[in-house]
């Protein structure tokens, strides 16, 4: 028996999307599987490594165990979405200038988590930073370069503000 | 006027902070990993896995799968009859089991479907017949067996144990007279638990049979080329026929340094089904997967005289290698071959002995084979410090074997800038003030280490290069480098760009790197052993000089000046008397294009052959450098929960020269990250038949094998130390793995500091460290142990006074 299938629109980075996807899918495989975005990454399919996290109506949100209805009528920010015309998001930048994307896996996760976070609090302190990406899972660094990373960004933030859509709502 | 203060023979890109040539794209999303490809026509795989730990298969009946909607083709291990295994000596697995299961998740039969959803139905209406065996899950029982029930794998000769994997017996200088001679000698036993990789990334594979000649494979591994030799033997295709690709990696630690079931399965099945085919782990999959840390079984005696000098070390090593080989025979080497620096031991035996057990199989994890001797010795150095009254920093330093010298077992030493991280991470730390006198419950410990930067003999013997690359330039002023190596994340396709813009003079950005495809880059062998930046550094920089060399003599001959007045830097080309003189590189590589004809290097890298022991064995753990590296751990130990908690870990390391030290400094980092997450937290256990189906995993998901989050992690402070190796490119060591190894004997020594408690057993979880404390108390034990040369009249050094005055 074929899993029956639903209709979904979405918007995604400013872009509305009319989906035909099984019921049971997540967010993550609409991205991933249907949309084309690959950028979200699937670690573990079960909410435990972050790497799939994107932005839903400012929060960050593990898109693999988002029902991908749920995300319907929301604004989607993946980290495709962080960067403007102009160039990279202050954090995409600050996390190539840092080395803190090693492998990359986890990068696109923890940007969205940070993004959100740099949405809510201008200034974040180290402490806050390892509070919002404690649910980012990175295996390579120790996570000493991405908190640099962040706060360089943070800085960046605060003087110019990106035109980017991690604040968007639908 | 041009400054040209840093245009003579100074370095101007290596040495300094530079971004990743693909840091970027992985910021942004736009990096392709193997699951984010997608070929038209794709099937989806997956493999049916065994539930027992030990079987015999009696019969698979595939034919109601295959007849479910939607199924396209299904393999079994008989569809590929033949054994592999990454050490061509020990070929002990097939791709899908033919006629035994050994471990629980051991791979049975493979199905292709139109999606995966499909794929996973069509497993559940596979149907095989299994014959329980009893199971081996202990290696000590697995050792003690007589044959009554089946080994793990059938006996190489009659009335041996099949459950042996390798011996590895090894005697230098007179050990046992040496102990007896000796002023003290420290006794141990430790115990290491097995630990896996969990990079975030899962293994992906995708096959591609284009049905009439070529086989082409993306994956995620770390051994691309290995991965084409066996890909080609398992299914009797032409080697020249196979194409393996490499997408970036993410993450791999050893994980996928050998070929896996998926990847044999996706080349199967599209040679079946004629589409392509993918096959994504699931994470429980990667756990089940393993080829992680060796749980070890170890017994240490350390001889030392009064005044702390090494006079002999004895170790006896059981490794508990799981149901297959990997790299097993190498591991039971470096168990005992890679622990004879950066001290100098006078004489050294070791036996060790690797045993199959019906669990997945152990394998290479960063510092393979020598991260849990390492611990273990490390920590008998601090209980010797101890036993002689001096500081263990002291006592290290007493011991340094030098550079440029020879180790017990023979091995070649070159640069060794070992004091100067003792050196470094005592000062960081402020250990001469606050070793032995912080207050109770808190301490410090210290631990040193080296590592091997590749192997001078490769995994299968050849006479060929270890690393190669191509090199192009073009008349737009473009360098092409074409490299095989291995990004997994450590930089490597980084460094060949750096490299070309360093030797070309072109900027960074006009550098293309052509990467991860078998059919136009030279072999490298892989990212494994800490090889790839001394290797493929030297191979890229032989290549880029020659280009240059001819790049020079063309500009030369035009100005008519001699050639090694031409500097090739920040885009131009310079006669170095007067840099006035200068042209856009293009042009300099105009007129050498003009002079020699296209332009094209190759260059490579071998190492030496004749710097080992001559005994068996001796080949194993002989590297053309060693890095060293020193870290102090700073602990806090609740004593009535048994919690510790690793404040900040001062990491020094010599890398030889950091190429770029963003990136050594990451390495560095990530090594000490790890190697804290394997002493507090993590644990690659399985079930026994008392705590559920024996030979489950324990915690296969992320959230219950509980690797550190960010608010795990301590703080990490990285000391780059630079001893220039003579061999290395521009001076480089490796960076990647040894910064891992002093992690946990650190915090261990760190913890007795605090406590005065010995913690021997990995990992250092608070129910360990619970009962270790409760012990302790009940002998009166618990205490900061005595400063060092205070101990007179201290019976055992341990006062206990400390305990009431804490309360």
């Amino acid at each position: 028996m074929r899993p029956s299938t639903q209709i979904v629109r979405l918007s995604v980075n400013g872009d509305p999307y009319e989906v035909g996807v099984p019921t049971h899918f997540t967010l993550l495989e609409a991205l991933r599987y249907v949309i084309g975005l690959t950028g979200s990454k699937q670690g573990c399919d079960k909410g435990d490594c972050g790497a799939c996290t994107v932005i839903v109506d400012g929060r960050a949100t593990l898109s693999c165990l988002t029902p991908v209805w749920e995300a319907e009528g929301c604004g989607v920010v993946t980290v495709e979405g962080l960067a403007s015309p102009d160039g990279p998001h202050p954090l995409q930048d600050e996390f190539d200038r840092n080395g803190a994307a090693q492998c990359g896996f986890c990068t696109p996760g923890i940007l969205c988590s940070a993004a959100a976070l740099l949405q809510r609090s201008a200034a974040p302190t180290r402490a806050e930073i390892r509070e919002a990406l404690s649910g980012n899972l990175c295996r390579c660094t120790g996570y000493a370069k991405i908190y640099d990373a962040v706060e360089a960004a943070a800085a960046r933030v605060a003087r110019e503000p990106p035109a980017g859509r991690a604040g968007e709502r639908a | 006027m041009t400054d040209h203060r840093n245009l003579q023979s100074d370095l101007h890109l290596i040495g300094s902070a530079q971004r990743k040539i693909e840091g970027l794209d992985k910021a942004t999303g736009r990096a392709l990993y193997t699951d984010d490809i997608s070929l038209p026509g794709m099937l989806h795989g997956k493999i049916l896995r065994s539930p027992h730990p030990h079987a015999r298969i009696v019969s698979i009946d595939t034919e109601e799968a295959l007849a479910l909607a939607g199924v396209h083709g299904i393999v079994t291990g008989r569809d590929m009859p033949t054994t592999y295994g990454i050490i061509p000596w020990t070929p002990d697995e097939y791709p899908l089991c033919v006629d035994r299961v050994r471990y629980v998740g051991d791979g049975v039969a493979a199905v292709a479907a139109v999606d995966e959803e499909t794929a996973v139905r069509a497993l559940s209406l596979i149907h095989v017949e299994y014959e329980e065996l009893p199971a081996f899950l202990d290696p000590h029982e697995a050792l003690a067996a007589d044959g009554s029930s089946p080994y793990v794998h059938d006996a190489r000769r009659p009335g041996r144990n099949g459950n042996v994997t390798k011996k590895v017996h090894l005697e230098f200088g007179a050990v046992d007279e040496r102990l007896d001679a000796s002023d003290v000698v420290v006794e141990g036993e430790y115990f290491f638990e097995g630990t896996t990789h969990t990079p975030i990334e899962p293994h992906c594979a995708i096959g591609h049979w284009d049905g009439v000649s070529r086989l082409t494979v993306w994956s995620a591994t770390q051994v691309p080329h290995y991965l084409h030799r066996e890909l080609a033997r398992v299914l009797d295709v032409d080697p020249a026929r196979v194409r393996v690709l490499q997408p970036l990696v993410g993450g791999a630690f050893g994980g996928k340094s050998e070929p896996f079931d998926l990847e044999f399965c996706v080349a199967k099945l599209s040679m079946v089904t004629g589409r392509p085919v993918k096959i994504l782990y699931t994470r429980e999959e990667v756990f089940y997967a393993h080829r992680g840390r060796h749980p070890f079984h170890m017994r240490y005696r350390t001889g030392a005289t009064r005044d702390g000098k090494l006079t002999s070390v004895d170790a006896e090593i059981v490794l508990d290698g799981g149901a297959y080989a990997s790299f097993g025979l190498v591991t039971t080497y470096y168990s005992g071959q890679l622990l004879c620096a950066p001290y100098h031991m006078p004489a050294y035996r070791f036996d060790s002995t690797r045993v199959y057990t019906n669990k997945p199989a152990c394998g290479p994890k960063r510092g393979h084979g020598s991260v849990q001797p390492r611990f273990a010795f490390e920590v008998q150095i601090d209980k010797l410090a101890e036993e002689v009254g001096l500081d263990p920093m002291e006592l290290r330093r007493r011991n340094f074997i030098g550079s440029h010298t020879r180790t017990v077992n023979e091995l070649r030493v070159t640069s060794n800038g070992f004091l100067e991280c003792l050196d470094a991470v005592e000062r960081a730390s402020g250990w001469k003030e606050r070793f032995r006198e912080l207050p109770f419950g808190r301490g410090l410990g210290v631990a040193g280490s080296t590592y091997i930067s590749g192997t001078n003999y490769p995994i299968y013997p050849n006479e060929m290069p270890h690393s190669a690359v191509q090199m192009q330039v073009d008349r737009s002023g473009r360098v092409s480098v074409f490299s095989g190596a291995s990004e997994i994340g450590q930089g490597c396709d980084s460094l060949v760009a750096y490299i070309a813009a360093e030797e070309l003079g072109v900027p960074l950005e006009h550098v293309r790197v052509m990467r991860g495809d078998t059919d136009f880059t030279p072999v490298d062998l892989g990212a494994y052993s800490s090889r790839v930046t001394f290797m493929l550094g030297n191979a890229a920089i032989d290549a880029a000089r020659k280009l240059a060399d001819q790049v020079r003599a063309a500009v030369a001959r035009h100005w008519e000046v001699k050639a090694a007045e031409v500097l090739l830097a920040g885009g131009r080309a310079l006669w170095a008397p007067d840099t006035e003189r200068q042209m856009p590189i293009a042009e300099a590589f105009n007129l050498a294009e003009a002079a020699f004809g296209t332009l094209g290097s190759t260059g490579w890298y071998d190492t030496p052959k004749d710097v080992h022991g001559d005994y068996r064995g001796g080949t194993i753990g002989a590297s053309p450098a060693y890095s060293f590296t020193a870290h102090v751990a700073e602990v806090r130990v609740d004593v009535e929960t048994g919690i510790v908690e690793v404040e900040k870990i001062w990491i020094a390391h010599d890398c030889g020269r950091a190429l770029n030290p963003v990136l050594v400094e990451g390495q560095m980092e990530g090594s000490a990250y790890m190697g804290f997450a394997e002493a507090l937290m993590e644990e690659h256990v399985f079930k026994d038949a008392d705590h559920g189906r024996a030979g489950l995993h324990n915690a296969p998901s992320l959230l219950d094998y509980r690797i550190p989050t960010s608010l795990d992690t301590p703080e990490l402070q990285s000391l780059i130390v630079e001893s220039i190796d003579p061999e290395g490119p521009y001076g480089a060591k490796e960076a990647g793995e040894g910064p891992l190894h002093p992690s946990i004997p650190a915090i261990a020594n760190a913890i007795y500091d605090a406590v005065g408690v010995r913690m021997d057993r990995l990992p250092f979880s608070p129910p360990n460290v619970w009962r270790a404390l409760e012990a302790a108390r009940a002998e009166g034990r618990l205490g900061k142990p005595a400063a060092p040369g205070v101990r007179e009249g201290v019976a055992g050094g341990r006062p206990s006074e400390a305990v009431a005055a804490e309360r």
